[in-house]
């Protein structure tokens, strides 16, 4: 039966020479082959969030009356509500730490070089919009601990001269942080950052096909001088399979974390009670924050939280365009750029245990 | 054991251990679907209000009209008769559910999406609902009209 459906769409489509590409696919293998994983484990990852964001759509109801309400509702009367919505926040947060990991094996295994730059750039986006989806999803519970994080998140947003006013009005839907706030950022969370983030996604997707898999400079070196010495794997089903092992394994521990440590729901919002003391962002924004902390109240005659703002902005724009920095000849690459990244995995590192340890 | 019989169960050997593996994959993803199936289906809502309930004051109701009250998550029917009787039913058409009205110009209960027709004892008299509406008890308790379930006999 299989032979005839097989058939019917190659005789339509063209289906052996649409599926060839995947046929014809290899890995490259080498003792760091490993790391080639962690995009497919962050894709997995990222494929969970949809499937329980959906599930979660069915119960929760955005507004500043009955989000809190509804998630309590999902985790005390819905079954096994509080397992779904837990697997979301921990797989939440296993995303952005697979996708920093993710990044930083191609910064270290210097992936992002010619012809791969346009996939570093689509990347680095993936990881902001990750962060983005992190950063409105918090707040759609509603609670104490959200509402604060978001007020102080889009407070930083409004440092940056001339702009930052208007962007923080916008993105809060008003001068404060309301249920005009929550209804913006489910909006965000649940159709504008899921529309890019599929867009991008498959753009990402598309490069690395199109442009096969990278191998490391020294061995790109070695292997170019000697093609014997190549060694690769066929992508299906050799490594397909390890890879949904390694999906299999990721749902394993996502399991675990969600069924041993549910995620908590907190208190309800209530804009004119106090902040708690020790109020953090989550953990994968908690080196900026730290950073902005640490910057003095003046620096000359700048702002201090101006100046690390835009500092942060430079930064970033600059992380986008890394890879233009880079030789295109892999015998010549530049160590400056592991040196950097060197550095920035130590600081962001870090700081991020610098974050949770101050007071 | 020979080494010829040794090879020979060798197939069998890789069949004990692929319906293992895939018995275990199977049983794994069965638990991953099962707590999503459950999670689909709502949690049934809490029919607050109990058997009875107090569906309007003596004073609402004019001779020959009907009422609609909230008998526990699901709409009721009072009518007051022309001669001062009440009657009460479940408001829920048995056709398709809609919310029926007393019509005073018929003396009927009537059912707008499908033009259902019910005595006011809530026989199903004309159109196409399929059964009798249930009847309440109606008592009075000082000035209030209260409806209760019928107590089976």
């Amino acid at each position: 039966m299989f032979a005839t459906i097989r058939h019917w769409l190659d005789t339509r489509f063209d289906w052996d020479d649409l599926t060839a590409p995947l046929r014809h696919k290899t890995v490259p293998t080498h003792r760091l082959s490993y790391w080639y994983f962690l995009g497919g484990i962050t894709l997995f990852l990222f494929l969970i969030q949809v499937l329980t964001g959906i599930l979660l759509l069915l119960y929760y109801r955005p507004g500043a009356n009955e989000a809190f309400e509804s998630v309590q509702y999902i985790m005390t009367r819905v079954r096994f509500g509080w397992l779904i919505r837990s697997i979301h926040s921990w797989s939440a947060n296993l995303m952005i730490f697979t996708a920093f990991a993710h990044m930083f094996s191609v910064l270290f295994l210097k992936a992002y070089r010619k012809p791969r730059e346009l996939t570093w750039v689509s990347g680095v986006l993936l990881l902001f919009l990750v962060m983005g989806f992190g950063f409105s999803g918090y707040l759609l519970p509603w609670n104490t601990l959200a509402f604060f994080a978001t007020t102080v998140g889009t407070a930083i947003a409004g440092q940056v001269p001339i702009v930052g006013k208007p962007m923080m009005i916008f993105l809060r839907g008003g001068p404060g942080v309301t249920g005009a706030t929550l209804t913006r950022f489910f909006g965000f969370h649940v159709a504008v950052l899921p529309g890019i983030a599929t867009v991008l996604i498959l753009l990402h997707l598309m490069l690395v096909q199109l442009l096969g898999m990278s191998v490391p400079s020294k061995l790109e070196v070695q292997w170019t001088a000697d093609p014997s010495l190549k060694q690769e794997m066929k992508f299906f089903p050799n490594f397909l399979l390890r890879e949904l092992m390694a999906w299999y394994l990721a749902l394993g521990v996502l399991g675990v974390l969600a069924a041993l440590f549910p995620w908590n729901l907190g208190v309800k919002a209530d804009p004119f009670a106090s902040a708690p003391a020790g109020i953090k962002p989550e953990w994968y924004f908690l080196f900026m924050f730290q950073t902005l902390k640490l910057i003095p109240s003046k620096v000359w005659f700048i702002d201090g939280e101006v100046l690390g703002v835009l500092a942060f902005g430079l930064v970033g724009l600059l992380w986008i365009l890394l890879p233009f920095f880079e030789s295109d000849e892999p015998s010549h690459v530049k160590r400056w750029i592991t040196g950097i990244a060197v550095f920035a995995l130590a600081y962001i590192a870090g700081m991020s245990v610098y974050g949770l340890l101050a007071k | 054991m020979t080494a010829d019989q040794l090879s020979q169960s060798e197939p069998a050997r890789r069949r004990v251990i692929e319906i293992l593996l895939g018995g275990g994959l199977l049983a794994s993803f069965a638990s991953f679907i099962y707590p999503v199936l459950r999670y689909l289906v709502p949690p049934a809502v809490a029919d607050l209000g109990g058997d009875e309930v107090v569906a309007a004051k003596l004073t609402d109701l004019k001779p020959n009209s009907g009422k609609i009250f909230r008998f526990g998550s699901r709409p009721g029917l009072l009518i007051m008769n022309s001669d001062g009787t009440y009657h009460a039913l479940s408001a829920t058409c048995t056709h398709l559910g809609c919310t029926v009205q007393y019509r005073s110009d018929l003396h009927e209960i009537w059912c707008p999406c499908h033009n259902g027709i019910y005595d006011l004892n809530g026989r199903n008299i004309s159109g196409p609902p399929p059964r009798p509406l249930d009847v309440f008890d109606v008592h009075l308790r000082g000035d209030e009209i209260v409806v209760s379930r019928k107590r089976e006999a």
